[in-house]
């Protein structure tokens, strides 16, 4: 039958490649549980609304905001968050200078790690469509979508 | 704040039966738009259908698409036979958001949400979709066009869930999905207008005009009559009739009306002899 929980719930789920458990409020976010409760701050919170997209990770290997998940629908799944990420992964945003004031960073890797690991995805719509879910308010995007397209293999890149 | 975690949908539908106030959550896209300012919803009790295998799949039959409870937006553009029999939903899914709202949004959630701008609903109900509800007494099945009464009313009781969009299978000759906002990408809709048509006739469907997605009866007449339109304002007076467009943040009643119909003018134009 349903189990009805109020104020404390444990969830499990597989974060980073790892199995986690964990206790949390209903009422939290997946955003809320990474960032206070499992100290993984690289996760930003900006707008809350789900349209700047600074809180992106990828939810069973696609990118969602976390500001938009309940905390308790991420229970067996498969979270990746930005701290997942090695740093040479990201040479080509470095190389493109797809960084200014840092503020989206964390969610645009995200989204361009899905796109990078999945170029297929590309059939369904460009690189800067793909992204228009990441907001860069210094709009760097340019140095963005450069970086992403040198980290695809086929486009002449790494 | 008490959340159910029904883990098949006999569970889910005893649980929307136990719990007459209780909100289905999907994919939780609208719901949480600026949850920690919103402490009012923190003590709602919700019924979350994400562990729900059954609401899942999106399948096909030899006369039918049918979309799940839970099918998403990303499910559907993903979807090779829907982008061939079904384009206006894969336009309409590309269009609802970006790819993080596409992959958690679900068409269900988009038709009970009730938003009178649902791009969704509105590609939905130009295929004649029809609604499944289910709940622990039985099954209901309404046509899309006929569920909504007005602004964020519709047909379905408290204990009902949506456990299927069914979609009949047709050829299409028209196939049109304009949606006006005020920049391309991630915008909610000013205007917008669906239309098909299939041996079944023509599909006129209006949203952002009116207090709900909406056929346009007298437009669809208005085609099917093959009636002589030679600019936007000959289709006025059946606009008129249809839709009552309002002022609100996004738009005027004025540039609503004038812009569907140069809309549509312009989208038929090619396709509709009777159009000069």
């Amino acid at each position: 039958m349903s189990n009805e929980q109020r104020d404390r719930l444990p969830i499990s789920f597989t974060l980073n490649d790892q199995p986690m458990r964990v206790e949390i409020d209903p009422a939290e976010r997946l955003l809320d549980v990474l960032r206070y409760r499992l100290g993984l701050t690289g996760t930003k919170e900006g707008c809350a609304e789900g349209e700047c997209g600074a809180c992106t990770v990828l939810l069973d290997g696609l990118p969602v905001d976390s500001c938009l998940v309940p905390a308790y629908q991420v229970r067996g799944r498969r979270v990746e968050t930005v701290e997942s990420l090695d740093a040479e992964s990201l040479a080509t945003y470095h190389a493109s200078g797809a960084t200014q004031c840092g503020a989206c960073t964390p969610g645009v890797v995200m989204t361009a790690s899905w796109i990078v690991r999945h170029p297929e995805v590309l059939g369904r719509g460009s690189v800067r469509e793909l992204m228009a879910g990441n907001l860069c308010r210094c709009t760097g995007y340019d140095g963005i979508i450069e970086g992403i397209e040198d980290a695809i293999p086929d486009r002449g890149g790494a | 704040m008490t959340v159910l975690l029904p883990g098949s949908l006999d569970e889910a539908l005893q649980a929307m039966a136990s719990h007459p106030t209780a909100l289905p959550v999907a994919g939780g896209t609208d719901l949480l738009v600026h949850w920690p300012q919103r402490p009012e919803l923190h003590r709602q009790t919700f019924v979350d259908l994400s562990a729900v295998q059954e609401l899942r799949p999106l399948r096909w039959t030899t006369d039918e698409l049918v979309l799940g409870g839970l099918t998403t937006y990303w499910d559907v553009i993903e979807d090779g036979r829907v982008r061939e029999e079904f384009p206006l939903l894969v336009e309409a899914a590309r269009q609802i958001g970006s790819i993080q709202i596409q992959a958690r949004g679900t068409w269900a959630g988009n038709i009970i949400n009730g938003s009178p701008a649902a791009d969704g609903v509105a590609a939905l109900m130009a295929y004649d979709g029809v609604v499944v509800l289910d709940s622990t007494r039985g099954r209901s099945e309404i046509p899309l066009a006929e569920f909504y009464s007005g602004y964020k009313q519709m047909r379905r009781a408290p204990d009902e869930l949506v456990t299927q969009i069914r979609l009949p299978r047709r050829e299409y000759s028209v196939q049109i999905f304009e949606k006006v906002g005020s920049r391309r990408a991630q915008a909610i809709a000013k205007v917008g207008v669906t239309v098909t048509r299939s041996a079944s006739g023509w599909r006129v469907v209006a949203h952002s005009v009116a207090p709900f997605v909406c056929r346009c009866t007298a437009l669809e007449r208005c085609l099917e009559s093959e009636a002589s339109v030679g600019s936007p304002d000959d289709l006025l007076p059946a606009i008129r009739e249809d839709v009552s467009p309002i002022d609100d943040l996004r738009s005027s009643a004025a540039y609503r009306e004038r812009v569907m119909a140069r809309v549509l003018y312009y989208g038929l134009l090619e396709v509709c002899p009777s159009f000069h």
